[in-house]
């Protein structure tokens, strides 16, 4: 039985290069290059991987300024099937709520509107505007969270809005089973690993350790160069103004501040001393603070 | 072949400025082509330092200077003789450079390329990325596509241009190469982007708002090894470095990183780079054996063009230029063929036809003996500016010798250093290498 998968991705500041302006505590955008989001690199692969496995198709989708058609073009080169771009003006500064709230609608459009109709927040239905190529959308996949915003809180957010189960911090998908539609995974925990399962549909948010990005095959990357993207305005969607972007946003960023820089360590000793002459140094110095060192027997 | 295979009418390997100069004309001329370029895009592997030219960088991007990212327009050439503290300059300023079409300009060649590939692109060729061409397939006698390194990454075309750059595998895989690439003919380019504000910088090298300097510095800089330093005004940064045979600095121990610390530290290039925080690091290579290291440049179904054609004028610090007519050449070879179907080395031989009336190998060929003559004269970038400058000094010290002392001084200063057959030598060696 063949899946259809959802891969969201986002486009963000390379943070290797990523400066804050001291003096508005903003970050410095200018002239620093986008990347795909790392981690939403590893959900595209576990989309890829799903479907070279039981066959389906794998629809990438991204929101952001045209340019992030670029995104999704290098996507395409992976062997995703069909990209889709939800860009406009109205959709610009819009936190994890309003995001999800794009983002479900063009799952809802993508999926030619005929997912779960009874699903808690569903705001879209039959009568919406719907998608001539659509196609049931059994599996929505995320990274674990954005480099640039760190929430891990869009992905939840679809599963919440489709009436989706969720399973995050995947590092591992085991298998789906196409008879009970279930998906069994690993899932990341602080302390360790759990083995969980979950009905379909199902929104994942995938971790590092999951997989790595391909390197994609040559009539891969030449057919991409062919392929349509999709591109989708806020009057494409079924979406309420007043939810979209800046407007439906609840959040507001007060600060941003670059954190102290961190006191150099100190040295103990200096290179050539005994050991044994540095140990008492070190003894001395964690005495002189309080600390006392207890001796360990072997 | 599987049907999977794609077949062009061309391959291009390399989106350097030979590559894209080639993919643009072969797209505006109609033909099918790829693009194959191994950094992450056009220019991510470049560190060059150095100046592109309007001229010729118009001829294949018309008016490019209206929307590519450009640095600084030069208005300024200075050449200067230098010891560890003193220097002799020569400088050349005109306005005439400051207006379009202006003459030369400074560029980051990461955005620079990545603007070509850009328009490249927009002509309509197909620009792959990431991807290293390892070997060539052959049909034959006849190259018939490429090996990339990825999956199933066999593709075919009528034609392939090896653009690959200064590191010619793919040259010599095609058996176009005449000797193996020796530390002879190549030198080592170390550079440092420090940055300065815009209105520091031109304060400081005393240019109008937008006007750049590009300051090329013989002498101590280099530790006296045949090569020079280097030192390009960008928008807010100083592109600062040294090119030196690298055989020469095989043969006298020296690390390249050294130089480039020392000619930091060289009094009058301390003082323009005083205060600017450094950016970059990056080092590359560059083929400097003229004319005669230049590999055959035709064969059935391939065609070399920019730097792995050896395509670098040494003496004037040419190569972008070149590199991007060859390119250009090459594409128009390609367009002319394929109106006959005819891909054989006699047909695409019209490209070196081409090549000879073009400032390329006229210019290649005059100076073919010129990187010889210097790496086996290493004096004239150690002793002579030393004694030019010696001299200098003497003749501008006032003191209490006369005049026509100081001239009996100084002619005596310079015959116990240099005798007078050999400075006679010297200048008619350097004349017939160098005209």
């Amino acid at each position: 039985m063949a899946f259809h998968s959802v891969v969201c991705i986002k486009q963000v500041p390379d943070t290797t290069q990523v400066r804050i302006d001291p003096e508005t505590g903003s970050l410095v955008r200018k002239g620093i290059p986008s990347v795909i989001n790392p981690f939403d690199l590893f959900a595209v692969e576990a989309a890829l991987r799903l479907r070279d496995e039981h066959g389906g198709t794998v629809t990438a989708l991204c929101m952001g300024p045209p340019q992030a058609e670029e995104a999704l073009r290098k996507v395409l080169g992976y062997g995703v099937d069909r990209a889709v771009l939800v860009t406009d003006r109205a959709f610009a500064g819009a936190d994890t709520l309003a995001t999800t709230y794009t983002l479900a609608a063009a799952i809802r459009k993508i999926a030619g509107a005929r997912n779960d109709q009874k699903a808690a927040g569903n705001e879209g239905g039959e009568a919406g505007p719907r998608d001539a190529d659509g196609e049931p959308v059994d599996l929505v996949f995320c990274g674990k969270q954005s480099i640039d915003g760190d929430t891990g809180q869009v992905g939840p957010g679809l599963a919440r809005r489709l009436g989706f189960s969720q399973l995050t911090y995947v590092c591992s998908l085991l298998q789906i089973d196409p008879e009970k539609r279930k998906l069994r995974a690993w899932r990341q925990r602080e302390d360790g690993r759990e083995l969980l399962e979950a009905d379909l549909p199902v929104a994942v948010t995938i971790t590092e350790a999951c997989n790595r990005i391909r390197y994609a095959s040559l009539p891969d990357l030449l057919a991409a160069a062919d392929k349509k993207i999709d591109t989708w305005r806020a009057d494409d969607l079924d979406a309420e103004r007043g939810r979209l972007g800046l407007k439906g946003s609840p959040t507001r960023v007060n600060r941003i501040f670059a954190p102290p820089v961190r006191q150099r360590g100190e040295t103990v000793g200096e290179p050539g001393m005994e050991p044994a002459a540095v140990a008492a140094l070190l003894f001395d110095r964690l005495s002189e603070r309080g600390m006392k060192p207890g001796v360990a027997r072997a | 072949m599987s049907a999977a295979t794609s077949r062009y009418d061309a391959i291009v390997v390399g989106g350097g400025p030979a590559g894209l100069a080639a993919a643009y004309t072969l797209a505006k001329g109609g033909a099918s082509v790829v693009c194959l370029e191994r950094g992450d895009w056009s220019g991510s592997k470049n560190m060059m330092g150095g100046l592109i030219y309007s001229q010729p960088t118009g001829s294949v991007f018309p008016e490019f200077w209206r929307e590519a990212p450009l640095e600084r327009h030069v208005t300024r050439r200075d050449m200067w003789l230098a010891t560890g503290d003193s220097a002799i300059k020569l400088s050349f300023e005109t306005a005439d450079f400051a207006v379009e079409p202006y003459n030369s300009f400074t560029v980051y060649r990461s955005s620079f390329d990545k603007w070509l590939s850009r328009q490249t692109a927009a002509a309509g060729a197909l620009m792959i990325r990431e991807t290293l061409v390892e070997d060539l397939l052959w049909d034959g006698g006849r190259i018939a596509g490429v090996r990339t390194g990825r999956p199933q990454g066999d593709l075919e075309a009528d034609v392939v241009i090896i653009a690959e750059g200064v590191n010619t595998f793919l040259t010599e895989k095609a058996g176009l190469s005449p000797c193996p690439p020796r530390a002879a003919n190549v030198a080592l380019a170390v550079k440092e982007v420090l940055a300065l504000p815009k209105e520091r910088i031109e304060d400081r090298f005393d240019l109008d708002p937008g006007a750049g300097a590009a300051i090329e510095i013989i002498g101590e800089t280099t530790g006296g090894l045949p090569g020079t330093g280097f030192i390009y005004t960008n928008r807010d940064t100083i592109s600062v470095g040294v090119g030196v045979l690298l055989d020469s600095l095989v043969d006298n121990r020296a690390e390249a990183y050294n130089l480039l610390e020392r000619f930091k530290q060289q009094s009058q290039v301390r003082r323009l780079i005083q205060g600017a925080a450094p950016r970059e690091y990056s080092a590359h290579l560059i083929p400097e054996g003229g004319y005669s290291c230049m590999p055959r440049l035709y064969g059935d179904g391939v065609l070399v063009a920019g730097d792995a054609a050896g395509m670098v004028n040494a003496i004037n610090s040419e190569g972008a230029n070149l590199a991007l007519l060859s390119g250009k050449m090459a594409a128009e070879t390609v367009l002319a063929c394929r109106e006959r179907g005819d891909f054989s080395a006699a047909a695409l031989g019209r490209y070196r036809l081409l090549l000879e009336d073009t400032v390329i190998l006229k210019d290649l060929r005059k100076y073919d003996n010129a990187t010889k003559f210097l790496s086996t004269h290493h004096h004239l970038f150690g002793l002579y500016p030393e004694l030019m400058a010696a001299l200098a000094r003497e003749f501008l010290t006032v003191d209490q010798l006369s005049k026509a002392e100081k001239e009996r001084l100084l002619l005596k200063l310079f015959r116990s250093q240099v005798p007078t057959r050999r400075l006679l030598k010297d200048f008619y060696q350097a004349w017939r290498a160098l005209t």
